[in-house]
């Protein structure tokens, strides 16, 4: 006999509050399953064509019914629905401390790549017990990230960043889907995630080849491309420094201010001229077609280092 | 009232399908009921289409690894389906069929507002359904009905464009079928037929009306961009021009989520007409099922988002879709305690339309129940693009308003084809449809809770035990709507030949002989009672 | 009524209406609604018009500043006077004045011919600009992809309403052989009155289209 699983393995925080909401509903949609199909059995054959049941006085409204099972069902959805919107702006805000990973999604393959430098390619190790963001972009049409097991999921859509974040609860080995679809091989799309000791992460991370941290290889490009020559650190240059810019609060022309959250750098170097600082002139070249998605979040993260080590929500 | 025994009856009379021949007479008529039965014909056809596609992706999905099939023609076998099923047979199949036929009955016209125009609609239905299957024929479309940019503009290698164009002109048929019937419907009713008399088929059918006439006009446009983006190479759903491919989304689902209650709204109003009919009672909260139709088109339109929980719209847009998700639910659980209520203390006979009925009550309420774990945000965010949702939309639109689609094919085959189908045969198809659709369909649930992604050509192991399931419960299903398309044909010659009121139901539509005649009434019928009143009909009789 | 007009009127109506109130009733609502589908349909296109501008305004106020407000504002008066036209077309109609009748449709129509006119003049100029979306797009100044996005806008917008302005004209065209034969009596205008709701409607859409493409930040 093939296995038959009838209900996924939890291993995140988050999946507690997601699994008790779907017992609720579970627990609801079958009372009012079992209620409207008990009545109909129940009325169909009492009241069937020859039955002597009594049927005097027929009703064809009631008002305070009507309300009765417009309000009650309601109130039982309000329930739901504020339950569901909580876990989900948790779902959305990840904790302070939590580290970032960058997923790049492309047809068909996750890549992702540790800030401490390990790439992975369709897999991606964690240490138990410590929160994660997850920085999505994708290099060609829209994907999402799906970890059944951590009930998360977000969908990278190409010219933008969307993050998810998790924490992990229990080691082990769980099933990545991409869950939009993306074209010949988006049923191939697919990985793992190892949920290791934390222990067992620290022999992976410094197991493998010693490579260059995302934010040294950002660093590299960043003078590579020239960025240097104008962002310089003491506000000298013809850009603006960008020590101390992730998190804070950007002026912009025309009086607005932006937040320097991952969008926000990322969009400055995709279309600078779109959203532009407030007293700097307009010459800043975009990078589109420049640089790699890869390349792309290396830069960022070399930005973000600039903070020394603040973590910021999205 | 006639007394006598159906089988007595002869029908000499000229009616709508004697009454001239020849092929011309049916291509140009601008008879409503003939329109009906055109449409009749092109969506069973198209159904069988689109069922085929089911059939060999299920038979594909057999085996984890997927190898009926490639990966390729995988995508474009759920691409397909999804689209033949939806644009091409549940959108138009209630109200271009029964719609077309029964609302001039109904009223007590003559024929629809505008006839000719009637025609066109089903001319055009036919233009979009070639493109459509052209495109198959030619190689399919493998985008997924939901035509996501950027691949459909700009990665896909497969005939969108032809594709795009075919649902683009079938949504003309919709527009145009909708404002005929918005009009119809305000401007020819009988002497005496009230609003508040209107039979409740026809309420529905107005506030589907409303969606078409709102909503299909933004999926035109949504097309029409994704196709000038494909042709021309330049486009706003294109991230690398500053465009954003979710602008594609909203406008896609601004449409196609009302689309949904297009489909089941009519089914709905089938179910009013049959539960008390086969109760014999007035139906519970006449004026509350009319108004939760009109509720249910208007909030309808302000929950598109719900379909986006996952794709990087703001959050704070999913709370207000989540919230009204769950407001455009009430109306209908309204409608299924109002049917519920109606059998209480009825007379009740199990008719075949009546066990549809029955099926479609318990059906849409699993399948409306599972909407609501889905317009749980938290909960979304894990079943979204799984087969939870796939079995939720099926519960609703095969489980609900494909079995309504039959049931009142049934109530009303006698009006239509002047003869009555075999019940038994009719009641076990019926029974074999149930059977059959639950057990393609509840496995799924729990294989989206699982994690089974949608629109996986390959799958884990571990998955396979409940796909089989759901396979074989298809293989039953494919043989429940094979029965129908056979004794119905055979009823139209060896059926016993039907009287004017074989379910002895209210309604204008059964004043007149079946089949009626081609002006449907010989005098304008003038209306003094109110809707369903079987128990004036049944003191009469005493 | 004489008998020659009973007949008339007899034969004006439908098979499927009693009367002929009945059928200039549903003509008219008929129309209306096929307007509120053509509002719904331009709407998608002024929904993505209203938020690429709110996310690329300099662009768009570039972008419009490449817009020939002369010619389209030529337009303007011209679609406005043809609308007037128009109605007193209709207003003859009701009053039996067929020679009236006959020369306001044509009026109607030169009109909306000359405003195709001008349309396709001011496209040729695009095309002479390189300012067609496309491989072959050139705008020298920033934000030049943006700019393209505001260009796509201009031609979906008006190239869709000059669809509908040639449609428009074909029914006045058709409306002329109908009053040259004599069909567009005051007892059966409804025929030329829903024409006119629709041309009115085609007038309503350049309204709103020529200041959000015309004239964004035009003084700068």
């Amino acid at each position: 006999m093939q296995q038959l699983p009838l209900f996924p393995n939890r291993a995140s925080t988050i999946g507690t509050g997601v699994d008790h909401l779907y017992f609720y509903l579970v627990g609801v949609s079958g009372f009012f399953s079992i209620l409207i199909f008990t009545l109909i059995f129940v009325f169909a054959i009492k009241y069937r064509r020859r039955s002597p049941a009594d049927r005097a006085q027929q009703i064809a409204g009631n008002v305070p019914l009507e309300l009765a099972w417009a309000l009650i069902p309601f109130g039982l959805e309000m329930i739901m629905f504020f339950w569901g919107a909580s876990l989900y702006f948790r779902h959305y805000q990840a904790p302070r401390d939590a580290e970032d990973i960058y997923v790049v999604g492309k047809q068909w393959m996750w890549k992702l790549q540790h800030p401490e430098g390990p790439r992975e390619i369709n897999e991606l190790h964690v240490p138990v017990g410590r929160p994660f963001r997850l920085i999505l972009a994708s290099e060609d049409v829209i994907h999402s990230f799906y970890v059944p097991a951590f009930r998360i999921k977000q969908d990278a859509v190409p010219g933008m960043y969307t993050t998810e974040w998790f924490q992990a609860t229990s080691v082990g080995k769980y099933h990545l889907f991409c869950a939009e679809y993306c074209g010949t091989n988006h049923s191939r799309m697919t990985g793992w995630i190892y949920v290791m000791d934390p222990a067992d992460y620290q022999n992976w991370l410094s197991g493998g080849a010693p490579g260059e941290s995302m934010a040294a290889a950002g660093a590299r490009h960043f003078s590579r491309l020239g960025c240097a020559g104008c962002h310089v650190p003491d506000n000298t240059g013809r850009g603006p420094s960008l020590v101390g810019l992730y998190g804070s609060q950007v002026r912009l022309v025309g009086g607005r201010t932006a937040f320097a959250d991952d969008s926000y750098i990322r969009a400055c170097i995709m279309t600078p001229s779109v959203n532009r600082v407030a007293n700097y002139p307009p010459i800043m070249p975009t990078f589109r077609g420049v640089i790699s998605e890869e390349e792309l979040s290396q830069i960022v993260e070399y930005i973000k280092s600039l903070n020394q080590g603040a973590r910021i929500q999205p | 009232m006639s007394t006598m025994p159906a089988e007595l009856e002869i029908h000499t009379h000229e009616h709508y399908l004697n009454a001239s021949y020849g092929i011309r007479s049916w291509l140009l008529t601008t008879d409503h009921k003939r329109i009906a039965l055109l449409y009749l014909a092109s969506i069973t056809f198209m159904f069988f289409v689109g069922g085929a596609f089911a059939v060999l992706m299920r038979l594909n999905l057999l085996t984890p690894e997927g190898e009926m099939v490639s990966a390729e023609t995988y995508n474009k076998l759920f691409t397909m389906h999804g689209l033949i099923m939806i644009f091409f047979f549940l959108i138009p199949s209630i109200p271009a069929v029964l719609g077309n036929f029964v609302i001039p009955l109904m009223i007590g016209a003559r024929d629809v507002a505008f006839p000719k125009l009637n025609l066109l609609s089903w001319y055009l239905f036919i233009t979009g359904s070639g493109f459509a299957l052209y495109s198959a024929i030619a190689g399919g479309v493998d985008t997924g009905w939901t035509f996501y940019t950027p691949f459909s503009t700009a990665y896909s290698n497969t005939h969108v464009l032809s594709m795009a164009a075919g649902v683009f002109i079938t949504g003309f048929s919709s527009i145009l079928t909708g404002l005929n019937f918005v009009v119809t419907i305000h401007t020819m009713r009988a002497p005496g037929l009230t609003w508040y008399r209107l039979p409740l088929f026809l309420w529905s059918l107005y506030a589907t009306s409303v969606i078409f006439i709102l909503g299909t006009p933004v999926l035109a446009i949504a097309l029409l961009l994704l196709g000038l983006e494909r042709l021309f190479g330049v486009g706003i759903f294109n991230p690398s021009l500053g465009g954003d491919p979710i602008l594609f989304q909203h406008l896609f689902w601004f449409y196609s989520h009302p689309a949904v209650y297009v489909m089941v709204l009519p089914a709905m109003g089938v179910i009013s007409e049959v539960i008390p009919c086969f109760s014999r009672k007035r139906i519970f909260g006449y004026k509350i099922i009319a108004f939760s139709s009109m509720a249910i088109a208007i909030i309808g339109f302000l929950v598109w988002g719900h379909h986006m929980f996952v794709s990087g719209q703001s959050i704070y847009a999913g709370l207000i879709f989540s919230f009204l998700s769950y407001l455009v639910a009430i109306p209908s659980a309204i409608k299924v305690f109002n049917w519920t209520a109606t059998l209480y203390k009825g007379t009740i006979s199990y008719a075949t339309p009546m066990l549809y009925a029955f099926g479609f009550i318990g059906l849409f309420t699993m399948g409306g129940l599972t909407g609501l774990f889905l317009a749980a945000l938290a909960v979304d965010v894990h079943v979204t693009d799984t087969y939870f949702v796939v079995a939720h939309f099926h519960y609703i639109m095969v489980g609900g308003a494909v079995m309504a689609y039959l049931g009142g094919i049934h109530y009303w085959w006698p009006k239509i084809s002047g003869r009555l189908y075999p019940e038994g045969w009719a009641k076990l198809s019926a029974l074999v449809v149930f059977l059959g659709f639950n057990l393609t369909f509840f496995p799924q649930f729990i294989l989206g809770y699982l994690g089974m992604p949608r629109r996986y050509h390959s799958y884990p192991a571990e998955f396979q035990v409940l796909n089989v399931m759901s396979t074989a419960g298809a293989s039953i299903l494919a043989v429940g709507y094979l029965m129908p398309l056979v004794y119905l044909i055979w009823s139209m010659r060896y059926g016993p030949l039907a009287p004017a009121n074989p379910w002895q139901a209210t309604g204008l539509e059964w004043q007149t002989p079946s089949p009626p005649p081609e002006h449907n009434f010989e005098q304008t019928p003038v209306v003094t009672r109110a809707p369903y009143a079987y128990d004036e009909m049944e003191e009469q009789r005493v | 009524m004489s008998e020659m007009q009973a007949v008339e009127a007899h034969e004006a109506v439908a098979h499927q209406f009693d009367d002929m109130e009945q059928q200039h009733d549903a003509a008219t609502l008929g129309m209306w609604i096929f307007l509120v589908t053509e509002v719904m349909f331009f709407g998608g296109l002024f929904t993505g018009y209203t938020v690429y501008r709110s996310a690329f305004p300099a662009a768009f106020a570039a972008g419009s500043r490449l817009c020939e407000v002369l010619l389209g504002g030529t337009n303007t008066g011209v679609l406005l006077l043809s609308s007037l036209t128009m109605a007193l077309a209709v207003r003859s109609a009701q009053l039996d004045r067929r020679k009236h009748l006959i020369f306001f449709l044509i009026c109607t129509m030169l009109l909306g011919l000359v405003f195709l006119s001008i349309k396709g003049l001011e496209y040729f100029h695009k095309y002479e600009e390189h300012l067609i979306p496309g491989s072959r797009f050139a705008f020298a100044g920033p934000d030049a992809r943006q700019v393209q996005l505001f260009v796509y806008f201009y031609f979906a917008m008006t190239g869709l309403h000059a669809f509908h302005m040639i449609i428009g004209v074909g029914v006045v065209l058709v409306m002329l052989l109908l009053a040259f034969q004599g069909k567009l009596t005051s007892r059966r205008y409804d025929t030329v009155e829903v024409a006119g709701l629709y041309w009115h409607f085609v007038d309503i859409i350049w309204i709103f289209l020529f200041p959000l493409l015309y004239l964004v930040d035009l003084h700068k």
